[in-house]
């Protein structure tokens, strides 16, 4: 039980792909400008990992090694191709928003990972959850980051306004730049900073030391 | 185990029998929902159309105020609707017709070269769908379907036009890949916003509407016929401008609307 629990929900604290292990940036900057688009990217991210992981675990024992990244590659490719167009299916101004980056979800390197390092070795149940937990960590990331940026940015959550913006004849002077790819990175690096000063074992050491200053005469 | 499973044999069989699996998968699905995607692409079509001339409040059924708009093929070189024969010979509907794929059909459409494509359209459909609003209280009398190459991608777009065929009621893209944040923003409902009422032609009825380097200047007598350029995206701004001037000059819809404004609709 304690090994169910360690692998479905690790990942969002102790062992965050994106806080701790720093993937899958890329869809992390770009779709968190709104709240529900944040949404359904988690939700489908997090469906690709589990049952990428599920069908990669199945079959574990007659994927020949030489092709074994080939193999994910298609299987992890089909999945996210069948979630594209159930969104375009059923929830088409979202999937207008998410454009490519659902497609972009293939080479997003948490789903890839997750499949190379767990789900390669372990059974299928366990590879599903595994999945499931990544794909929560990931979503927990993309929720804070989505939540900070549309409600500094918009002063809305999932559309509402919560802050009255200025243009509205309200206070709130909405920050541009949160809206913007670029402030992710703050909210994330402050996320990350957030962890690590409450998980000290997650702090790396550092690779090399920073020397002491030089001196004026050595400069010369 | 192991061994066998490298075998040349296994691996062959692996790939083949796992990609018929997926493409099963894959195609099944595709099939299976290309009708609801067809009807969501159809409906954000009509939302667009209806956007661009202003008559969508929020909250509307699309398909209900949709009725007030007419469908109609323009023959776009000879200025003027199309008519029944012309159709009829060229084997199209009104109701079916869809221009983006008649522009890619050699006997439907024309090449166009150098000089003659300030667009980068490369082909033009011979006959071009407009919108013709019947409602006698809109603001908007007709939408013309406008595109053209911005920087990464054709843009599709739609514009409508007061009952002078001048004044522009509305403008908006529903199609392009823009770079995010710099040329997307011609999806910025900020920057269509300025589009409304300006003026497409001048006295000497030519199609001078264009984007300015940054922003218009109120006190520029030309200032009805500019609107501001979107910051960080030259060449889309650029191109913008030449798809709005080609597809409302005189190659374009320039001569229909100029018969639409001494003859009426």
């Amino acid at each position: 039980m304690s090994d169910v629990k360690k692998v479905l929900f690790g990942p969002i604290l102790s062992n965050n792909p994106i806080a701790l292990q720093i993937l899958g940036i890329c869809s992390a900057l770009a779709v968190t400008s709104s709240l529900s688009v944040s949404l359904v990217m988690s939700i489908a991210l997090t469906l690709v990992t589990a049952f990428s992981n599920l069908f990669i675990a199945v079959i574990r024992s007659h994927i020949p090694n030489s092709i074994r990244i080939i193999v994910q590659m298609i299987i992890i490719a089909s999945l996210v191709i069948v979630v594209d167009q159930v969104l375009k299916a059923f929830a088409f101004e979202i999937s207008k928003q998410l454009s490519v980056f659902v497609g972009l979800i293939i080479t997003n390197c948490i789903v890839m990972g997750r499949a190379e390092a767990y789900a390669m070795k372990n059974g299928p149940a366990m590879s599903f959850l595994d999945g499931i937990g990544n794909g929560l960590g990931y979503s927990a990331m993309l929720i804070i980051v989505g939540f900070f940026r549309e409600l500094l940015g918009a002063g809305k959550l999932f559309g509402v306004p919560v802050f009255e913006t200025v243009q509205n004849g309200g206070w709130y002077q909405p920050n541009g730049l949160m809206l913007l790819p670029p402030s992710a990175f703050f909210v994330i690096g402050l996320v990350i900073w957030a962890l690590r000063a409450y998980k000290k074992e997650q702090v790396e050491e550092p690779e090399f030391k920073i020397a002491k200053n030089s001196r004026s005469q050595e400069a010369l | 185990m192991a061994s066998s499973n490298d075998s040349i044999s296994k691996t062959i069989i692996v790939a083949v029998a796992l990609c018929l699996v997926c493409s099963i998968f894959v195609a099944g699905a595709a099939v299976g929902l290309k009708p609801i995607q067809q009807e969501n692409r159809d409906l954000d079509r009509k939302r667009n159309i209806l956007a661009a001339a202003q008559m969508l409040q929020p909250g509307q059924n699309i398909d209900e105020v949709f009725a007030n708009v007419e469908k109609r093929l323009v023959n776009v070189a000879e200025g003027r609707f199309a008519t029944e024969e012309e159709l009829a010979q060229a084997g199209i509907t009104v109701a079916a017709y869809n221009q983006q794929a008649a522009a890619k059909d050699p006997a439907l459409s024309v090449s166009l070269s150098g000089d003659q494509d300030p667009a980068s359209i490369k082909r033009r459909a011979n006959f071009a769908t407009v919108y013709v609003v019947k409602d006698e209280n809109a603001d908007a009398r007709i939408i013309l379907p406008v595109h053209g190459y911005g920087l990464w991608s054709t843009m599709y777009g739609f514009m409508a036009l007061e009952g002078d065929f001048s004044t522009v009621v509305g403008f908006g893209f529903y199609q392009q890949a823009e770079t995010p944040g710099l040329g997307g923003e011609v999806d910025n409902p900020a920057w269509k916003a300025l589009w409304e009422g300006k003026e497409v032609y001048n006295e000497q009825g030519d199609a001078v509407i264009a984007l300015a380097k940054g922003a218009v200047d109120p006190n520029d007598p030309q200032a009805s016929h500019k609107v501001d350029g979107l910051s960080g995206a030259t060449l889309t701004s650029r191109g913008v401008t030449n798809l709005v001037q080609y597809w409302l000059g005189e190659d374009g819809f320039g001569p229909f609307l100029a018969k639409l404004r001494s003859e009426g609709v």
